[in-house]
Order: C-alpha cells, then sequence, then structure tokens
C-alpha cells in the first residue's frame, strides 16, 4: 500500500478526533489535501494558500540565516586574533570553523525557536480544534534572527512561549493578531533580560565569556563586541574601522541576521517579485528612515547640536547609512511587511511604512540606553495600523456618502402593499 | 453615443476546452425541471397541482409575496415530481415533456404603444419577469418598484462562458423590442455595454452604449454599474442578460413563452466542447454525452467555474445558465503540494507559481482547493483584481461580522456575489467569499429592506 493511501486511511481514522490537527499538520505538510472546492462558491482555485505564502518568506530568509552562521564565526575569530588585513570572502569569511560557530551557536536558536513555537501552537491547535496554522513558521524563523548570538536558550524559550500566547494565541491565532508575534517575543527579551540584550559584551560569541573570566582573575584580553549604532550612540564613531562596503554587506557585529544589508535587500527585492510582501511599506519605510535622517543631519549642519551633545555622533551620521547598520534593513524587509499586524489597505501602507521608517531612527537617535528603535516603532506602528486603516476606509465611505447626495430614488409604485405581504410572511 | 469603460484591474482565467463556434440542436429531453435555487429569496405558491397537464409557457407557482409574479413552464407535458426538502421547501419541479409541443398562448404587446403598466402585468403574466434582477441584493426585481437605470452586459469575460456576439446573431429583433419595453420601465436609461463592435446589441436603439475592455471582471454586470451609475443607499437597479432579453422579446412579439436558448458546453472534460440549442430545464446529459466526456470523474457546473452551481450529468440546466462546464475533480492529495514549483495552475502571485510567465496560456483546473480553510492573512491581493472602488476585504468582514453599519457604509448595495468571484479564486487562505456576501446581502434586506 502506498503511504499516500495508508495516510488517507489514517486520517479518516482520526477524523474528528481530538488529535487530528495534530495529524493534518503533518499530513498536509507531506501532501496538499485532497478537498475540493464545495457548492456555490468558485469550482476552481488558484494555485496560492497559506503555505505557500509563508514558505516564500522563509525562501527569502534563507540567505541571511546561512550568512548569519558564517558572520558568527567570523566576528568571533576577528575579535581574538584581530580583523584580517587582507579580507578575502572565500579564505576569510566562507570557512569550515566559521560555519561551525553558526552550528554551535545559530542553530541550537534556530532549534528551540521552532520547537518551542510549533509546540505552542499545536497544543492550541488540540485544545481548540482548529488546524494548525502556518503563521509560526515565519515567526520560527525571524526570533533567531533578530537576536543577540549569545542569548540563552532558556531564555529564548521562555520568550517563545510568552510572545506566541499573549502575542497570538489569545487574540485567536494566525491572522488575529495585533501585535507582529517576532518582535514581542524581540520585546518580551529586552525588558525582561536587558543586560543580555544590550551592551558591548552580547554581539559577539565569546565577548561575555571572555569578560567574565577577566573579572575572576584571568589574564586575557577582552573581546569587545560593539556595534556601529552602539560606538556612534557614545559618540565613539572615530575609533570604528567598518568601511561602508563592511556595513553594507555585513561583516558586522549586531544581531543575527540583520548585519547583512545586501542579502536583505535580495530578499525584499524577491519578496516584492513573488508579490508576497508589499513593496509600498517597504519603499515608503525607506524614504521615511531617510527623512529623518536628513532632518537630524541638517540640525547639526546648522549647528544647533555640537559635538559635546551625547546625541552629535548619532545625529550626524550619514542619513543614509542608517539603511546599512542595525536592524533597520531587516526590520523594513521581513518584519514592517507581515501583513496581518501592518496597515490593510494600500493607501494605509505608506503611512504605515513611512512612520516606521522615521520613529525608528528618531528612537535610535534619542533611545539613551539602546541605540535601537526599530522593534520598537514597528510594534508601535502595529498599535497604529487600525486607526490608519480606519481614516483610509472612511475616505472611501465619505466619497459614498458624497454621492448619495444625488441618489435618484423613487417612490413604490403602489402604496405599500409589497411591503404588507413580506410582513406576513417573516 | 457610445463611451469607454477601460478595466485595469483583474485577472483573466484561461481555461481548456473552450466551446467551438458550431451549434447542435441538442436531443429532446424527456423531462424538464425548474430548479427553485436559481430564485434567491423567492417562496413558492403552486398553482397546478402534482399530475396535472400543463401547456409550455403555463404557470407552474407564483411568488408567495406577490401573487402577479408568475413563473412558467418551459414544455408542455405532465408535473410529474415536485421534489421537497427540509420543513417541505419545494427544490425541484419535474415535468415529462410531451411528443407534441403545444405552447400556452398568451397575448402579444405592441411595445411602441404599450404602456408602463401593460408592459408590467405582461411580462409578469408571461413568467418572463424573473429575468430581471435587482440591485441590491441580486434577486428577482420587484415590480412595485421604479429603477434608476438598467443594465444589460453584453460582454462575456468570465472563463469558458459562452460567446454572446455568437449567441445572439439573428436575434436583432428581439432583442430591440425587448430593450425598447425595459426603456419604458425606468426613467433613466438602459445602458448596454459590448466587448465588440460586432455585438448585435451595439445597432440597438434607445440605449446608452458603453464599450468596455479589460481583463475579467470587466464583462460582469456589477463592474459596469460601478464604473458607469454606482448604486447608492436607496436606489435600484434592474439587470438582464442578454439571452434572457431574447425570451422576452420574443414573447412580446408572438405572444408564446420560448424556452429555447443557445448554451455553450465547454471544459478541459468535455471531448468536443460546442454550442447546442435546448431549452431551459432540459437534461444535461441530452447534450453532454453527444459531445463526450474524457474522464471518470468530472463536475458538471451549471454556469461558469467561477459562479456556477455544482450539477450532475442528470441535472438540469438553470434558469439563468448559458454555459454548462465541465471539468476534472480535483480530489486527490498532491506530495509537497504546498512548496514545490507549479506550472500548470494559475496563481496571482509568483511564489514559485509561474503563470505570469505565459499570460495566454490555457489551464487545464481541477476542483481541487489547493490548500485549506484559513483566516484572512494576506492583504492588497483581492485589491489587485477587484475593480470596483470599494474594499473588498474590509466589506468580507464587515459581512461576517454582521456589521450592519459597516456593510452599508462600505458599498454592500452595489455589489453580488458574482463580483466576489474572482477575488475568491484567487484567495489565499481560501475563505468563500460568495458564500460572505450572499448571506450579508440577506441579512441587509431582511433587516433594512
Amino acid at each position: 500500500m502506498s503511504l499516500k493511501s495508508k495516510l488517507h486511511e489514517l486520517k479518516l481514522k482520526y477524523q474528528g478526533k481530538k488529535m487530528a490537527p495534530a495529524f493534518n499538520a503533518f499530513h498536509t505538510f507531506l501532501f496538499s489535501p485532497d478537498e475540493t472546492t464545495h457548492a456555490g462558491g468558485t469550482h476552481v482555485k488558484s494555485a496560492d494558500d497559506l503555505k505557500r505564502t509563508m514558505n516564500t518568506v522563509i525562501m527569502a530568509l534563507m540567505p541571511v540565516l546561512i550568512f548569519s552562521m558564517f558572520n558568527a564565526g567570523y566576528q568571533h575569530f576577528s575579535a581574538i586574533n584581530g580583523f584580517p588585513a587582507d579580507f578575502s570572502l572565500m579564505n576569510d569569511f566562507l570557512t569550515w570553523d566559521n560555519f561551525w560557530i553558526g552550528i554551535i551557536k545559530v542553530l541550537p536558536l534556530v532549534v528551540v525557536s521552532y520547537g518551542v513555537g510549533l509546540i505552542v501552537e499545536f497544543i492550541f491547535a488540540v485544545i481548540k480544534g482548529h488546524e494548525v496554522e502556518e503563521g509560526y513558521l515565519v515567526t520560527g524563523m525571524l526570533v533567531p534572527l533578530i537576536v543577540p548570538i549569545d542569548t540563552p536558550l532558556w531564555m529564548l524559550a521562555v520568550a517563545v512561549v510568552f510572545g506566541v500566547v499573549i502575542g497570538k494565541e489569545v487574540f485567536g491565532g494566525t491572522g488575529m493578531n495585533i501585535l507582529n508575534p517576532a518582535l514581542t517575543i524581540r520585546a518580551f527579551l529586552f525588558f525582561a533580560y536587558p543586560t543580555w540584550m544590550s551592551g558591548d559584551k552580547v554581539w559577539v560569541y565569546g565577548a561575555r565569556e571572555r569578560s567574565e573570566e577577566i573579572l575572576a582573575g584571568a589574564n586575557v584580553d577582552a573581546i569587545s563586541g560593539e556595534t556601529i549604532l552602539g560606538y556612534l550612540a557614545q559618540n565613539k564613531g572615530a575609533e570604528m574601522t567598518y568601511s561602508v562596503s563592511d556595513m553594507f554587506f555585513g561583516f558586522i557585529p549586531g544581531s543575527l541576521g540583520e548585519t547583512s544589508a545586501f542579502l536583505i535587500l535580495l530578499g525584499g527585492l524577491f519578496l516584492i517579485f513573488t508579490k508576497i510582501a508589499s513593496w509600498r511599506i517597504m519603499l515608503s519605510a525607506v524614504i521615511g528612515s531617510l527623512v529623518m535622517g536628513l532632518i537630524f543631519n541638517q540640525v547639526v549642519d546648522f549647528g544647533w547640536v555640537g559635538e559635546s551633545s551625547k546625541f552629535y555622533g548619532l545625529m550626524s551620521f550619514d542619513f543614509w547609512k542608517h539603511l546599512i547598520v542595525g536592524g533597520l534593513a531587516f526590520g523594513i524587509v521581513y518584519m514592517a511587511t507581515d501583513p496581518v499586524t501592518g496597515s490593510q489597505t494600500n493607501k494605509g501602507k505608506w503611512y504605515y511604512g513611512f512612520f516606521i521608517g522615521f520613529i525608528s531612527v528618531m528612537i535610535r537617535v534619542f533611545n539613551p540606553a539602546y541605540p535601537e528603535g526599530v522593534f520598537l516603532a514597528i510594534l508601535l506602528m502595529n498599535v497604529f495600523a487600525p486607526t490608519i486603516d480606519h481614516y483610509v476606509v472612511r475616505g472611501n465611505i465619505k466619497r459614498r456618502m458624497n454621492r448619495l447626495k444625488n441618489a435618484t430614488i423613487y417612490p413604490k409604485d403602489s402604496d405599500g402593499k409589497a411591503e404588507e405581504l413580506k410582513a406576513e410572511t417573516v | 453615443m457610445s463611451k469607454d469603460i477601460r478595466i485595469k484591474k483583474g485577472l483573466n482565467i484561461n481555461l481548456v476546452g473552450a466551446a467551438e463556434q458550431t451549434t447542435s440542436k441538442a436531443v429532446l429531453s424527456n423531462v424538464y425541471a425548474i430548479q427553485l435555487s436559481d430564485f434567491h429569496g423567492i417562496t413558492p405558491k403552486m398553482i397546478v397541482k402534482q399530475g396535472a397537464e400543463v401547456k409550455a409557457g403555463e404557470p407552474l407557482f407564483y411568488n408567495k409575496n406577490m401573487e402577479s409574479m408568475l413563473f412558467v413552464s418551459p414544455v408542455s407535458g405532465e408535473l410529474i415530481e415536485i421534489e421537497r426538502g427540509d420543513r417541505r421547501r419545494i427544490l425541484t419541479l419535474k415535468i415529462l415533456a410531451d411528443k407534441t409541443q403545444e405552447a400556452f398562448s398568451g397575448a402579444a404587446l405592441d411595445v411602441e404603444k404599450a404602456s408602463k403598466e401593460e408592459l408590467k402585468a405582461t411580462l409578469l403574466k408571461s413568467g418572463c419577469w424573473p429575468f430581471i434582477k435587482q440591485r441590491p441584493y441580486d434577486v428577482v426585481a420587484n415590480p412595485d418598484t421604479t429603477p434608476k437605470s438598467i443594465f444589460i452586459s453584453g460582454y462575456s469575460s468570465g472563463p469558458l462562458q459562452a460567446d454572446l456576439n455568437y449567441v445572439l446573431q439573428g436575434k436583432e429583433k428581439e432583442l430591440q423590442t425587448a430593450i425598447t419595453a425595459l426603456g419604458k420601465l425606468t426613467p433613466g436609461k438602459v445602458h448596454v455595454s459590448v466587448g465588440s463592435a460586432s455585438s448585435p446589441l451595439s445597432s440597438m436603439k434607445g440605449i446608452e452604449l458603453h464599450n468596455v475592455s479589460g481583463p475579467h471582471p470587466a464583462g460582469l454586470v456589477g463592474t459596469q454599474i460601478n464604473k458607469i451609475d454606482p448604486i447608492n443607499k436607496g436606489e435600484l437597479v434592474w439587470t438582464v442578460t442578454p439571452q434572457d432579453l431574447i425570451i422576452i422579446g420574443e414573447y412580446l412579439m408572438t405572444g408564446k413563452f420560448n424556452a429555447e436558448r443557445v448554451i455553450a458546453l465547454a471544459g478541459s472534460s468535455v471531448k468536443a466542447p460546442k454550442y447546442y440549442t435546448t431549452k431551459i430545464g432540459a437534461e444535461i446529459s441530452t447534450f453532454l454525452y453527444a459531445s463526450g466526456v474524457n474522464e471518470e470523474n468530472f463536475r458538471v457546473i451549471n454556469g461558469d467555474v467561477l459562479t456556477g452551481s455544482k450539477s450532475k450529468p442528470d441535472g438540469f440546466l438553470g434558469f439563468y445558465n448559458n454555459t454548462v462546464t465541465v471539468i476534472p475533480e480535483g480530489d486527490d492529495y498532491e506530495l509537497f503540494g504546498w512548496n514545490k514549483p507549479v506550472f500548470d495552475k494559475i496563481s496571482a502571485t509568483r511564489a514559485l507559481t509561474f503563470s505570469w510567465m505565459q499570460p495566454n496560456k490555457k489551464y487545464d483546473l481541477d476542483t481541487n482547493t489547493n490548500g485549506e480553510h484559513r483566516a484572512f492573512v494576506v492583504t492588497g491581493q483581492y485589491e489587485k483584481v477587484f475593480p470596483m472602488d470599494i474594499f473588498p476585504m474590509q466589506l468580507l468582514k464587515a459581512c461576517m461580522v454582521k456589521d450592519l453599519d459597516e456593510m452599508e457604509q462600505l458599498g454592500l448595495y452595489e455589489v453580488a456575489p458574482e463580483d466576489f468571484s474572482l477575488t475568491e479564486f484567487i484567495c489565499i487562505s481560501k475563505q468563500p467569499h460568495q458564500k460572505i456576501i450572499r448571506e450579508g446581502l440577506d441579512l441587509l434586506q431582511k433587516e433594512i429592506g
């Protein structure tokens, strides 16, 4: 008997049972279902479904994940041995040693994120009796990519449980949530364990261990893993050795997936080409961040903020460079475009994206504790997205109401006889 | 005078099995049937009893809410069965046809001279009235009301639909008579839309002619209403399909209800798709097997693949349909169907689906849903194929939560379920859009009227 018919028999066996959603989740993962269209609707349907949609986003994330695994090792060894003088991609970056660090440090984060998140999803699906929804496929991949490399696994697990339950399931599951679940997880980590999420010891594997060794009295050099934004926030921009091409291609410390603006750009173009993510949100968010960056540059140019100001470093940072450092590019491409928590109207998407870019750079500059604002800006705009949509939809309604003034309504021919008859049958 | 309407948003669904433009006469059906599901919201009250002999065009039942609105038999014969469903609701009336057909003769009417009241009375009595549908609510028009305008779409843009230019050939006189009659029922205009100048409808008098072009749903009357003269709260618009105009026109000219109609038999499961002359209510097998069927496991659709209703080979041609489509059933699993590249299905995205590379390729789609039902997730997809100035997803959600104010304000008055057929086709979450809209319309009609 073939696998197909065996699974079909099992499906019939589980039908109506409590565990049916769990079985179906695996079954539909292997085989797309044999369901046919119902009477009273269209008889044919397009090839797209939610699994395919989510899968496309994951494909767009793959290059970023693989790059982050190499970069984990590259940053680790560079911090110990110093950056290679003559950088060569094949010899210094795409090496097995680097990738091994990725395997032991990055892969466990991915496994824990998916494992814990999907267990929670399955539990809720079985309790509530609905199918396991695909939303977590993307969330589970995003989460490891937006945390620092040294995040302890138990911490991640706690945050994932919190994010999936409070951020999504209490609202009714995929499609119903107000806040982006991945960012809810990130925010939980940030506010619950701030020392693990910021500072100069968390972005490079080994930095934290090394500083603990030093505290214990060991005679070794400290590893600094400061991010570019961290340097700038302390007005130490001059000490930074990263070139613009380092920033663009991503050979810099930072949250795992955020460093390579180049690969994120490719992923973004892929998502736009496949028509999965909204180009309106991406474009307007880029514009928003450039506008805010320009304003800060102008403020510095006019001399309103001097070099002694604690904001000077970030404010004088070239406006366009904001896009290639920190999590801004990653946030714009993969997180702001989440259709469930973003604006749902095309016009609203322009406002939504613009303010994400604008506020991200603003928070980045003014936040005293942590020089990054993308996740806060997106969460803030998640909350405002329904309001934006409300006003866009009001505009449409207003147009319809204006038209109403010229409506041509004729009275009924027979005086209300039809209504009488109707009243009888109700 | 003609005006151009160009639709940009939309999607043509090119399917294998378009009907070849030759017409055969279908063999006579033994049994004809009137299916009550065709008349949404009408409660029938029988006039004749089971076993009674009726002539072609003789009334079978009337509308319980409006005694003057009669529904007639398409053929002469014996009413052999009244099929009932839950709570004795009448589902189908079956008539065993006589060998020699006898027509029930009414009185012809000179439409040039007739008054509005005379016309209405004639149409109601003749059984032609149900061909006139109204918006809002997409139901049979209420003859006590006056529409602000009447719309006729002479352009079929939907998948495998009968080509109206072809099936209307040689019927100019009937069409003109019916259009003149309709013109008297409204103080406004009779808007007729055609896809090309060769349409028999473009030479009609007393109409406002519109040339429509663009992808489906350009041919849907709802799209045209929205672009020409959108419906406001309280307004009424009537719509008639051109092939029903022929029956109306012929009745007014001869006094006889002639249920004959040219229909397209199409779809990838049909061996020789072509046109047939048959009658309303004829058994589908009378022409289906003349063309032959390719598969064993197929679905017969009364209408087109987007808006039609599911039928069987021994089902009956619907009251309003001019197309019967037969496509393969898709009740089979597909290994890794959700992530492998797809070349043989239509898609509105490019997520490893490649229909965008060949926009003119014809596809052989089956009835598989290609995925499971989910909550609304992706946004901005429907807008790409929805040309009306309406927010489709917001309207659907308003219908789902039964928010009457929102439904009204977002434009539910302007739409019929068929206007949401294309958004339903591309829906990633596989939501039943047409059903949601239908339920919304029913609720609105019940609450507001």
